[in-house]
């Protein structure tokens, strides 16, 4: 698969001296959804705002699709649509009229009949004479999206799509999200959820405090960071695990009041009712189960610290 | 060249003057006739000509300059700040147009709004004020150029303010009464010969004059002066805009 987007280098540096982004080379390939996790202030929004030209880089090179963004800014941009975090769009227009606006201001002739359709697919196309301050959150998003995807870009950028949406909206999103890469678009998109990630993306990248720590293959990035434990609260304290019961994954509390197991909800079996059963047969009563899956926070925190 | 971009920013600044029309058109129609209602026909009746002219007739060039300055400031001002203010600038910046095809789009739309705004003025004032103008094309061209000015001007306040009440300082305090301290109610040949001096000093004064000889081929300054006057404002204007959008100031981070 050839690469759409590549990035060397790229640096940026704030007036006020604040290094937001560092030596970042990452390289997206065609047709691929690319999810860039990372946590508040990682560089994410910045990253995406200078490959779409929001803000200046201090150093660094971007190629998309062998169109320089420096020295063939226009064919460059041509192919990106750009869904941003916030809700920045002008209250006052009507829906057609702002995804008209988008589509010429990034050189498309007028062309009606793919955003009727455009707006059908996003639920909009009723509501296109309403003034966008009339619609709901939901559909705010989704003109946002309507206007990114105008001129027909084979690039979308969606920075955090999914923050602050309801569930229903949330996989109406994802479908869609599905749907344009099935048509072809390179999906790149930001996120603070972890099943986001795991439920769309082919690549995952993690972001900190500036630096790119990692570009993996979602699955095998899974594998790593989708753990979670089962802790079995005993009945009657044990002073140590029956020989049957003695492996990596089990611990026994220091209290011996309880046991800690550690699994992957990557692997199809976690093996918790394997456990149970073994606790059964070796005569070990347990009073109350309790589940905990590492938050992303924790995830990117030992990540982080195993890479550095 | 995006054309299409050019255009769309153009039809879109167009299309937001039409939806606001009161505050757009009606507004400043208004106001200016209660001056010509005001000045030109009240106050005026009661006092002599000027340079041969009546003082109802001599204030129009000086009046429609008021309302061309300020609206053509104020429209494009407001144009690239809402933007700014919304956030919906992403947009602009990530766009293939460039930073003159974004002026062009901006400035274009602002100085079309106050030169129509013009028009209408100077038939309204038909009803107030018996004039005559001697320079039809000459009149044309000054009312083109100043808006155009002014909307490069008020383009680089937009992209300059922070707030609503920065948007509004240069425009009521600066730009209103150097207007008002310019000649559009006298002729500068009416101060005391200090005062002349110092007039000339306001830039205002110059187009004022041009614009009111281009009516009565009278002026305070050589029509010629006038002309590189505006000429060098506007392209202060130009490299001013030409800079912000070569370093990012005020747009990108």
């Amino acid at each position: 698969m050839s690469d759409i987007l590549t990035l060397e280098g790229v640096d940026k540096t704030y007036d006020t001296g604040f290094n937001a982004l560092s030596n970042i080379n990452l390289s997206i390939r065609r047709g691929e959804i690319f999810a860039l996790l990372g946590p508040n202030g990682a560089g994410k929004t910045t990253l995406i705002g200078i490959i779409c030209g929001i803000v200046n880089a201090t150093a660094g090179r971007i190629v998309v699709d062998s169109h320089d963004t420096q020295n063939d800014f226009r064919q460059a941009r041509k192919q990106i649509g750009l869904v941003p975090q916030e809700l920045s769009i002008n209250i006052f227009d009507s829906v057609w009229n702002t995804v008209h606006f988008s589509r010429g201001l990034f050189g498309c002739p007028p062309d009606d009949a793919y955003l009727e359709q455009l707006l059908k697919n996003l639920s909009l196309w009723e509501k296109k004479d309403s003034r966008i301050m009339a619609l709901s959150g939901g559909m705010k998003r989704r003109v946002l999206i309507a206007k990114a995807l105008a001129h027909q870009p084979t690039i979308l950028f969606l920075d955090e799509p999914t923050a602050g949406v309801d569930v229903e909206l949330r996989r109406e999103m994802w479908a869609m999200i599905r749907r344009l890469r099935g048509e072809g678009v390179t999906i790149i998109l930001t996120t603070h959820y972890i099943e986001e990630a795991e439920d769309m993306a082919d690549r995952i990248g993690v972001i900190n405090k500036g630096k790119l720590m990692l570009v993996e293959d979602k699955h095998a990035l899974m594998r790593e960071l989708g753990r979670k434990s089962l802790t079995v609260l005993l009945s009657k304290p044990i002073t140590q695990l029956p020989t049957e019961l003695m492996r990596d994954d089990l611990q026994l509390a220091d209290d011996g009041a309880s046991l800690i197991y550690h699994y992957s909800t990557a692997e199809t079996d976690s093996g918790v009712s394997e456990l149970l059963a073994q606790l059964q047969s070796a005569g070990i009563h347990y009073q109350d189960l309790q589940t905990r899956q590492s938050s992303l926070e924790e995830i990117f925190v030992s990540l982080v610290e195993e890479k550095a | 060249m995006n054309h299409y971009g050019i255009k769309a920013i153009y039809c879109y600044e167009l299309a937001r003057a039409w939806r606001t029309i009161m505050q757009s058109i009606a507004s400043p129609v208004l106001s200016t006739s209660l001056y010509f209602i005001v000045f030109g026909s009240a106050i005026g009746s009661r006092i002599v000509e000027i340079d041969g002219i009546s003082y109802g007739a001599f204030i129009v060039p000086g009046l429609l300059m008021l309302t061309i300055l300020t609206e053509s400031t104020s429209n494009a001002s407001f144009g690239i700040y809402m933007p700014k203010f919304t956030g919906s600038i992403y947009e602009i910046l990530s766009a293939p147009v460039s930073g003159a095809e974004i002026v062009i789009g901006y400035v274009g739309a602002a100085a079309t709004k106050s030169v129509i705004l013009g028009l209408i003025i100077l038939l309204t004032a038909r009803l107030f004020v018996d004039y005559s103008i001697m320079h039809p094309l000459w009149m044309l061209m000054f009312l083109i150029l100043t808006a155009l000015t002014f909307s490069l001007l008020g383009f680089l306040i937009g992209l300059w303010a922070n707030s609503f009440e920065q948007l509004q300082i240069i425009p009521m305090m600066v730009i209103a009464p150097l207007t008002f301290l310019g000649g559009t109610f006298y002729s500068i040949t009416m101060l005391p010969e200090f005062w002349q001096k110092v007039t000339l000093l306001n830039p205002v004064v110059y187009l004022v004059s041009g614009f009111r000889w281009s009516f009565y081929g009278s002026a305070d300054v050589h029509v010629g002066v006038s002309l590189g006057m505006i000429a060098l404002f506007m392209a202060i204007c130009i490299a001013a805009i030409t800079w912000v959008f070569s370093t990012g100031y005020k747009l990108k981070p």
